[in-house]
């Protein structure tokens, strides 16, 4: 047991901090101190303070109760995300990667060529495509994602085909969708939920940056991608201003990484042998 | 080897045709053009449709497709929709600065990954592997867009070391060769102007740098780990050589694959994702020409700036194969 804590201790932490990310951002309204749209004009690029502990902005709105508000939009986009790709990611995987022949060559040449695009790049042109809003930076950052996990399923399940239990299935007369769904779903979770908590980390990334470039929220909106855009034009009179969303933004990301590196060790024992 | 090469030359123009088509489509599925767009405010609807006319934007789209699809063939991408500037002309103003920006950040990312992640194996300090691993897992955690600003706000601001943002000083006076600067400046011995240059390309290259020498650094950690418990590693030791020697020729050499293959794939993503990075520090570079195309709905922007950056990314991932037979003998073998 004490070795468990050992090994885990630093992804528990991550865990914790990132749970803790999550609920002060689902009951943002009871715990910022101001409301995040309230303007004071007379106490603005004020510095942190016992009143303001990130300071305030340019319109005189406190950073803090922003900065709590601000992870609405970006956690939200983030989870959809990484959800919707898993869904069908993981089904075209699985339809190539089971059926094989034609079908398997054409799904896999698809998404070589999304592959092809810089993903940030890809997302942009979706949400250049379908319209500025957060709904489409969803659906950009998820269909960018779509081929990552994709690609993964079907070298999954190309080798799971293989296993005897699924063998011994297919000789009882066990049905195809049987057999995905009792045989080869269960045994490629694994390696697909860790990849979905390192995703998790990119969608966290992405859509910060696509909401810093004004592509997701509205402008003045608490958000902290669109915060620290809004903070670049005052680097020379308010430097906190871009300075606290981008340090959550940062430890966010950190905690779902380091959740992601324990999920990892636990649930693949091959790299738990590595040490890494 | 050659014919793997073949095949891989013969599979380039179908990514290209899809990539095209795709972005063709994508540019085209809802309704309103650029022309729409852009000039709605000042044009009457008379004017609108002769304007049209003028891009071919009236005609049927499975028309514009091949009419589209006959010029890229013939290595012409047209003139750029808000500008009138041919794209060809702006992808020698834009490619440079990025391929610049790119080398420059691939050298910082891969000296400081692999020299921290040789170090995290090979110094078994329990403290240095710690913050090596530490480093490394915050570096990919940055975002990008803020580095950059902190940066800005340190160097540019306090320090006032680097300029805030551009490729060069506004009044600096230097000739246009390939408008590779680091070539045409040392080439015309234009030394002011080299240093303005270098000036305003460290901080980009450093953002980019640090925050991804993190997954470089993760990467040669674990290509190491897994190379230094080989029998040819106890043999070299075995030998008598130098911990050095063992490290950087014999288990290096064998890490260097997928060290290269990231950077490969970084090189290429860089050339079109470098959007964030540009946009900070309002670098004219792809990723910038890009977005506002993408944004402004320049059709002939977007059509060819992507397909020029998965041209490159294409390329560049064939380079990286060909580093693979060059760095590992076993893959120059028949049937390999």
């Amino acid at each position: 047991m004490a070795a468990f804590w050992r090994r885990y201790d630093i992804a528990l932490v991550g865990s914790a901090v990132f749970g803790f990310v999550l609920l002060v951002t689902v009951f943002a309204s009871l715990v910022a101190p101001y409301d995040p749209m309230a303007r004071d004009i007379k106490n603005r690029f004020a510095g942190p303070s016992a009143a303001h502990a990130f300071g305030t902005d340019q319109l005189g709105r406190d950073v803090f109760s922003r900065v709590i508000h601000g992870g609405r939009p970006i956690l939200s986009a983030s989870f959809s995300a990484v959800v919707c790709a898993l869904a069908i990611g993981a089904s075209i995987g699985i339809a190539g990667g089971y059926l094989r022949g034609w079908l398997d060559t054409a799904l896999m040449r698809l998404m070589d060529v999304m592959l092809s695009f810089p993903s940030i790049l890809l997302a942009i042109l979706i949400v250049a495509t379908l319209g500025v809003g957060l709904l489409n930076v969803t659906v950009a950052i998820g269909f960018a994602m779509v081929p990552v996990f994709a690609r993964l399923a079907r070298s999954i399940v190309i080798t799971l085909v293989f296993e005897e239990y699924v063998l011994a299935a297919r000789s009882l007369g066990a049905s195809d969708r049987h057999i995905v769904w009792k045989h080869i779903l269960p045994n490629m979770m694994p390696p697909i939920i860790v990849q979905a908590s390192a995703m998790l980390a990119v969608a966290i990334g992405t859509a910060s940056a696509l909401n810093f470039i004004g592509l997701g929220v509205e402008p003045g909106s608490p958000d902290w991608g669109m915060m620290v855009a809004e903070g670049q034009r005052l680097i020379f009179d308010a430097p906190h201003v871009p300075l606290f969303p981008g340090l959550v933004i940062t430890i966010t990301v950190l905690s779902v990484n380091y959740m992601g590196d324990g999920l990892r060790d636990h649930l693949d024992p091959k790299l738990r042998r590595q040490g890494d | 080897m050659i014919a793997y090469l073949l095949k891989r030359l013969i599979w380039l123009p179908v990514v290209l045709w899809a990539v095209s088509s795709l972005t063709f489509l994508a540019l085209r599925i809802v309704p309103g053009n650029p022309i729409q767009t852009v000039q709605n405010q000042v044009m009457d609807k008379r004017q609108l449709a002769q304007v049209e006319a003028v891009w071919g934007l009236n005609r049927p789209i499975g028309e514009q497709y091949l009419n589209f699809l006959s010029k890229l063939a013939r290595g012409d991408l047209g003139l750029s929709m808000s500008s009138g500037v041919p794209i060809r002309r702006m992808i020698f103003e834009r490619m440079p600065p990025t391929i610049e920006l790119a080398i420059v950040s691939l050298v910082i990312s891969t000296g400081i990954g692999v020299l921290s992640g040789v170090a995290s194996v090979a110094i078994r300090n329990r403290a240095i592997d710690y913050s090596v691993r530490t480093a490394s897992i915050l570096g990919l955690s940055l975002p990008l867009f803020w580095v950059g600003i902190m940066l800005i706000i340190l160097f540019s601001v306090n320090l006032r070391w680097t300029p805030t943002s551009g490729r060069i000083g506004a009044g600096v006076d230097y000739e246009v060769i390939t408008n590779f600067m680091f070539y045409d400046l040392i080439a015309t011995g234009n030394w002011e102007a080299f240093s303005s240059f270098l000036r305003h390309l460290v901080l980009p290259g450093v953002t980019i740098g640090l925050t991804s020498a993190g997954f470089v650094a993760r990467l040669t950690r674990s290509a190491m780990l897994e190379v230094m418990s080989s029998d040819f590693i106890r043999t070299a030791r075995a030998k008598g050589l130098h911990e050095r020697r063992v490290i950087w020729q014999h288990a290096m050499r064998n890490a260097m694959l997928p060290i290269i293959t990231l950077q490969g794939l970084q090189f290429g993503a860089i050339l079109g994702g470098a959007v964030i990075t540009e946009r900070v520090f309002s670098y004219p570079g792809m990723g910038t020409w890009l977005l506002d195309g993408i944004l402004e709905r320049d059709y002939s922007v977007v059509q060819g700036g992507i397909i020029f950056v998965a041209l490159a990314y294409v390329l560049m991932n064939m380079l990286v194969d060909l580093l693979y037979h060059i760095i590992d003998p076993r893959l120059r073998q028949p049937g390999a």
